[in-house]
């Protein structure tokens, strides 16, 4: 119940056994909208599949309410843009983002959907934030499961702090200072050598 | 059994075999442009060459050659399991007027191999019924794949938006975007006294 400690809601309980809750209007309706997210998988490359196991039993985000995806615009308020956009598919992904209806995020998976990657060239958007609005940035080629739940769980924490700045996934461990994955050990220790 | 091929063509095409030479297996003629579908024809019809399987057609930009642009037909007979590679050399220094025959007449695989040749490299072939592009947009200009295309051209098909701050990181708060393990909740103040980063004082 860790919403329920957020600065908008208090937890009041008399000495008997039953209480209360309290919260903002606006708060409820984000808690609630947070936790029915409906997906629109704009799905156009290889992370694809690194997708459909996200949504399947192994990862699931289903557990985190984002389960139904609508293939219909119209019906989403979460635009997964899975892959490379090429700059003839630019004006279809407009176009679907321009039908979805309010309150919409969308959500870059993957490396060539946030920045292109290294399709720098003539064909390819270097980022779907050239074209439409973009609050959740998940690094990775492909990002790896954690990274998208990371991902998914920034964007409810987004939606509940009513914050729609854009936010980048950072990663778990820093490879350089974490001891169990570091890549160079520069000094031992006597007890090691 | 493609070096009997080789000389078989010489022998019946001495004035369109220009050069001949072999590479990691691969005959390979260089052919006077004017001949192609003719030597082409050949190869499809004549008994010993059999080839009824075009596997690749493309082309090669040599900017500072002359003729520029080297189209490159790969042959393959599933028959005799043998390969043949046939060149020709087209085109003026600013590619204007690149043009070789068609070769949709004798193979059905050439048509979408000469459209993907005239999109990205601008070679005309004379003859084929529907030269459009295949792979790029039909407003794109010129041929992204000669060696003068620069290669940080783009032609977006949408505007892109006018964003004035690029910065794609806007932490609000220290531990944005750790997973919920790793936050701290030593930011989080009393009920009495909300954060000010999150809920801001109202502008009256």
């Amino acid at each position: 119940m860790g919403e329920l400690t957020q600065t908008s809601s208090r937890v009041l309980e008399p000495a008997g056994s039953e209480g209360f809750v309290t919260t903002k209007a606006e708060a409820l309706l984000a808690w609630a909208q947070k936790y029915s997210l409906f997906m629109y998988p704009f799905v156009t490359a290889c992370c694809g599949m690194e997708f459909m196991a996200m949504s399947s039993p192994r990862y699931d985000f289903a557990r985190f309410g984002a389960e139904a995806p609508r293939f219909s615009p119209r019906q989403a308020d979460l635009l997964w843009v899975v892959g490379t956009i090429t700059q003839r598919q630019a004006p279809i992904l407009k176009r679907i983002y321009e039908q979805m209806a309010e309150p919409k995020w969308v959500l870059a998976f993957g490396t060539c959907a946030s920045c292109g990657g290294f399709y720098d060239n003539y064909a390819c958007v270097a980022g779907v934030d050239k074209i439409i609005p973009c609050h959740v940035y998940v690094p990775g080629c492909p990002p790896r499961p954690e990274a998208v739940l990371d991902g998914l769980m920034l964007l409810m924490d987004k939606i509940q702090r009513g914050d729609r700045t854009p936010a980048a996934v950072k990663p778990r461990t820093d490879p350089v200072t974490s001891h169990e994955y570091g890549l160079v050990q520069l000094r031992r220790r006597e007890s090691q050598a | 059994m493609a070096k009997a091929l080789v000389e078989l063509l010489k022998q019946s095409f001495p004035a369109a075999v220009l050069e001949t030479h072999a590479q990691h297996g691969d005959e390979t003629l260089v052919l006077d442009p004017a001949s192609w579908h003719e030597v082409a024809a050949f190869l499809k019809s004549s008994p010993a060459a059999d080839m009824n399987m075009l596997m690749d057609l493309t082309a090669v930009d040599f900017p500072d050659r002359e003729p520029r642009f080297e189209i490159v037909a790969h042959f393959y007979s599933l028959a005799k399991g043998h390969r043949l590679r046939l060149k020709a050399r087209v085109g003026d220094p600013e590619g204007k007027h690149v043009r070789i025959a068609s070769l949709t007449d004798l193979w059905g695989s050439a048509n979408w191999m000469e459209r993907e040749c005239w999109d990205m490299f601008g070679v005309v072939f004379e003859g084929h019924p529907d030269l459009r592009r295949i792979l790029l947009y039909p407003e794109f200009e010129g041929h992204p794949l000669r060696k003068d295309y620069a290669a940080d051209k783009i032609q977006p098909l949408v505007e892109y938006r006018d964003v004035p701050a690029t910065d794609k990181v806007a932490p609000f708060r220290s531990d944005e975007g750790m997973s919920f393990g790793r936050q701290t909740h030593d930011h989080v103040p009393s009920a009495d006294a909300p954060d000010p980063e999150i809920f801001p004082e109202p502008a009256n």
